[in-house]
């Protein structure tokens, strides 16, 4: 396939330029400078990336740009490799990080090259997460992450930022060290941390179901699941915009990888019977913390508890383990990727402009702010699920892959849809309809280039994504076939195996 | 009964007669030429160090045995041999500065510090219980007089004092509890002892028992770790420093020498009281330390608690575990080592500082220092990509495939809260308005911090061959 290790080079190259950034001078120009080998080692990383999509086989559901050398001694390798369900998350990855640095172009204006190399450092680490082929691999890099995104918080974040990144830190390590526990006894009982082999290697049943409460464990912390989401709204509060938008858009979509990646395939039987668990708790998430959003007086706070109602379509879509589900659950998590992010940037618009984030400090902005009314719109509409945005597909696909299966569950989750029109129809009447009385913002200017740029892509990617969504669904297609087949299978093979007895 | 006298094999005994020899040399030294030689004798005796370290590597492979049997090289002793070695020279190496600065410079200080590795050389070495007692006898006495070193400061002679006593107690405890073994096995050779111990009854129990207690007392484990905080607290930093690398390493090669080769038959036995250890240390640590404000003292419920993850391996009494054990060891004295060298340099014009407040802003005034010190405390939390999470993937890795999973649970559980206070120190460095900055850092502390932290950093990218040397001397015991 390709000669060289195109992973790792999408995988390591933020981080030499992070390098690269730490050798410059503290001086004003090495805080120019620092801004432009972010912005550009962040693009090439992407293009880069793009060419993954170009020589990528969508035919085949194996692993490609498959690269592995020795480790850790023994069955603990170096193991890197793609497949359809986690390519589209690394594009995700790759293509919002310039985003994220142009968004912090005039932002940070403090130790701007401690801000950039935490983002760089970050950026290798989450791809790496998505391109880990080996256990141990994937925990280092997903703890990994922790440590740029704790700094991130707590250097640059806002007036409650050292509780909230502790908050952050400590849930999410909490989480994890019971997978880590897990992958431990994986690793006794199949001989090697080898994800490939592990997805088609039979864990008895006992070891299933506690492995599966151990990765549940993380992977609820991360997404976030309710009712352990309580970290994300701090978190996003005080996080700067472009933080904001790395954990919304990113650091969530681990937690549903792991379980596509982990729960799904490797403890089949535990997934099936504990599925009416992960229904309940997906519900709850849907109804209870749009409710919350509803009464939320501070902009990023709503965004944040809709990002958590969002999340349960896709754990929902996921467990559903339907096609139509888990193909659902992958396009909502790219489509909630791209608008969750984007309305993190439109806040940050305001937020830069008027240094606040309260709902009632804003009104009318329409009248000033023409573009950016328009843009915020669509982004809005595209939260809501509207036919047309990328938000419909992925809600719509996880409601009918959850409706085959359990039609109450997706009944209950579709008052979530109606839920979330309410919160965000009132959030832009509030924020860009009526009259401009506010005193302080008859001044207010609209968008700048800088910020047209970095919202232009968005928008079309949510319109083009809503109206022709095969891009996604075609990549992954094969990948969540194979995903699901081997699920029945081996659900099939102890069902009929109880059977004979 | 033909040789009455026979000379034993000499050979594998080497550094340990070039540390003797060395040191008696550099006393003679120091005692006729006056305190003005203090500076060259430390250079003196990091030099011997090196040089018995040397000859460490240099010994024949294999297993070398003499004098009947008491004296041991395995690659077990290796390992943990040229462990200890660097640590004391790094020990040495740090506390030049600070005597020059506090004047307190005194010859002796080395030729103690050299004194006592002898001793940990000959405990890593002694497979049996006589020349065990020798061994910890050697390494310990120097230890109550270097910390009680600073005469002129009253808490500096307070922790002399407490060490001493306490220490003596333990050592107590040790022979009471080799006696024991000794009346109940007839033989004080480990390998004899784990032959008898197979029909031994209720009696020999009590002898482990009281042996384990003494081991805990000198590597700090619960509930024999009442004396670390008040040592640490009052010991002169570079002592400190010391105390909390090099002789924990002897400390636990003893214990898991006695355990694994002296003990093998009753393993389910001393399983139970190294789960209770491990556990109540990794709880204490956690716990205790977040109260607290004084970075030695943090350092000291740090380290207890870092060493109840390492007797996680023990407890596991496998090869894997005693690999995990070594390995956890080994990357724990690079991390303490490191932020000591940090802790040595919090020095204002008007003196040492101790205060984990005093740290503030440090990501400003110092940005390097900071960097390394938030990387070391992460490792010591465990976080990965950094060492620290591979010295506890390893231990836990253990427990889980002997099933020890009440262990494993607790213990991840207690670095969670052990993470806290670890973020603590970082909030201070790096979100809080910055204090005054520190004096100039010296060139052997900067080199310190630069190499522990580096290694740190940088041990995920290469980390097969100190696994490997850790797993062929974890194996070399069983």
């Amino acid at each position: 396939m390709t000669s060289w290790p195109i992973l790792s080079v999408v995988t390591f190259l933020p981080l030499a330029g992070a390098l690269f950034i730490a050798l410059l001078p503290e001086d004003e120009a090495g805080v120019r400078n620092a801004r432009w080998v972010a912005l550009w080692t962040t693009l090439v990383t992407f293009l880069i990336s793009l060419i993954l999509v170009w020589r990528f086989d969508p035919a085949s559901a194996d692993f490609q740009f498959v690269e592995r050398r020795p480790w850790l001694g023994g069955a603990i390798t170096y193991y890197m490799g793609v497949d359809g369900i986690s390519l589209p998350f690394v594009i995700l990855t790759t293509a919002l990080m310039p985003i994220s640095i142009l968004a912090s172009w005039e932002a940070i204006q403090r130790r701007v090259r401690d801000y950039m190399i935490a983002f760089l450092v970050l950026e290798t680490l989450m791809v790496g997460t998505f391109c880990a082929l080996d256990l141990v691999l994937f925990y280092l890099f997903f703890e990994g992450g922790l440590i740029p995104m704790f700094l991130i918080i707590g250097v640059w974040g806002g007036p409650r930022r050292v509780y909230a990144s502790f908050k952050f830190f400590l849930y999410t390590l909490l989480g994890s060290v019971l997978m880590l526990l897990a992958i431990m006894a994986m690793y006794w009982n199949a001989g090697t941390t080898d994800i490939p082999a592990l997805l088609h290697h039979a864990f008895p049943r006992s070891l299933q179901t506690w492995a599966w409460f151990a990765f549940l464990a993380s992977f609820a912390v991360k997404l976030p699941m309710w009712p352990v989401h309580t970290w994300l709204p701090d978190a996003h509060v005080e996080a700067p915009t472009a933080g904001s938008v790395i954990l919304a858009a990113i650091l969530l979509k681990m937690g549903g990888y792991g379980f596509l990646r982990f729960s799904l395939p490797m403890f089949p039987q535990a997934s099936l019977e504990l599925a009416p668990l992960i229904y309940a708790l997906s519900v709850v998430a849907i109804v209870y913390t749009s409710l919350v959003a509803l009464m939320q007086e501070d902009v990023k706070k709503l965004i944040a508890y809709s990002s958590v109602a969002h999340m349960g379509f896709v754990t929902m879509g996921i467990f559903a383990m339907t096609t139509q589900g888990v193909a659902g659950g992958i396009f909502q998590m790219i489509s909630h990727g791209i608008v969750s992010a984007a309305l993190f940037l439109c806040v940050g618009v305001i937020y830069d402009r008027m240094h606040t984030r309260e709902i009632a400090a804003y009104g009318g902005l329409v009248n000033r702010m023409p573009v950016y009314a328009f843009v915020f719109m669509v982004f809005s509409l595209a939260n809501v699920g509207l036919p047309g945005t990328s938000g419909f597909i992925g809600e719509f696909l996880t409601l009918i892959g959850t409706f085959r299966v359990n039609n109450w569950v997706a009944t209950l989750a579709t008052l979530g849809t109606i839920l979330s029109a309410a919160y965000m129809l009132w959030l832009y009447r509030k924020v860009i309809f009526g009259k401009l009385e506010k005193a302080s913002l008859f001044k207010i200017t609209d968008m700048g280039w800088r910020e047209i740029v970095v919202l232009a892509p968005l928008v079309i990617l949510t319109i083009v994504f809503g109206v022709y969504p095969r891009p996604v669904l075609d990549i992954s297609a094969v990948s969540v076939t194979q995903l699901i087949d081997n699920f029945q299978h081996a659900v099939g093979s102890v069902q009929s195996a109880a059977l004979a007895r | 009964m033909k040789a009455v006298l026979t000379v034993p094999a000499l050979v594998p005994l080497l550094p340990e007669i070039v540390l003797g020899l060395g040191a008696m040399a550099l006393l003679m030294l120091g005692v006729y030429r006056g305190e003005r030689t203090a500076r060259l004798i430390d250079g003196a005796a990091i030099v011997l160090l090196v040089a018995a370290g040397a000859i460490v590597l240099a010994l024949p492979a294999g297993r070398l045995v003499t004098f009947d049997g008491s004296f041991v090289v395995d690659d077990f002793a290796r390992f943990l041999k040229i462990l200890a070695i660097l640590g004391s020279a790094a020990a040495i190496a740090m506390s030049i500065d600070y005597a020059a600065r506090e004047r307190e410079q005194r010859f002796e200080y080395s030729v103690l510090i050299v004194l006592s590795t002898l001793g940990m050389l000959m405990l890593i070495s002694a497979a049996d219980l006589i020349a065990l007692y020798l061994g910890l006898e050697l390494m310990s006495l120097p230890l109550y007089v270097v910390a009680a070193s600073q005469r002129s400061v009253l808490r500096s002679s307070e922790a002399g004092l407490k060490y001493f006593v306490l220490g003596a107690l333990s050592s107590g405890m040790l022979l009471y509890g080799a006696s024991l073994t000794y009346g109940f096995t007839g033989t004080v050779s480990f390998a004899g002892i784990a032959h008898a111990a197979a029909g031994a009854g209720p009696g020999l129990i009590f002898g482990l028992v009281f042996l384990f207690a003494g081991f805990c007392f000198k590597v700090s484990a619960v509930p024999f770790h009442m004396w670390t905080p008040d040592v640490y607290e009052g010991a002169p930093t570079p002592v400190t420093a010391f105390f909390a690398a090099a002789p924990k390493v002897a400390g636990i090669a003893m214990f898991v020498r006695v355990a694994v080769t002296a003990f093998p038959g009753i393993t389910a036995q001393w399983q139970e009281i190294l789960v209770f250890v491990a556990i109540a240390s990794m709880a204490l640590g956690a716990f205790a330390a977040i109260g607290q404000r004084n970075i030695k003292r943090l350092m000291a419920y740090s380290s207890i608690g870092h060493m109840g993850f390492a007797l996680i391996g023990l407890a596991a009494g496998t090869a894997e575990g005693v690999q995990g054990v070594l390995l956890y060891i080994a990357i724990y004295v690079t991390m303490t080592l490191g932020v000591f060298a940090v802790i040595l340099s919090m020095r204002r014009s008007t003196g040492m500082v101790e205060s984990i407040d005093q740290l503030a802003g440090l990501a400003r005034t110092h940005p390097t220092m900071a960097f390394f010190l938030a990387m070391l405390l992460f490792s010591m939390a465990g976080v990965p990509p950094l060492a620290g999470f591979f010295a506890k993937f390893y231990v836990f890795l253990a427990a889980i495939k002997v099933g020890l999973y009440a262990l494993a649970v607790i213990g991840v559980l207690a670095s969670v809260v052990g993470a806290y206070y670890y973020l603590a120190i970082i909030k201070t460095m790096y979100f809080d308005e910055p204090a005054e900055g520190f004096v100039g850092m010296p060139a052997e502390l900067k080199i310190v911090l630069a190499v522990c932290g580096l290694f740190n950093i940088l041990f995920f990218l290469y980390p097969g061959p100190l696994v490997g040397v850790a797993s062929a001397a974890a194996r070399s015991l069983f």
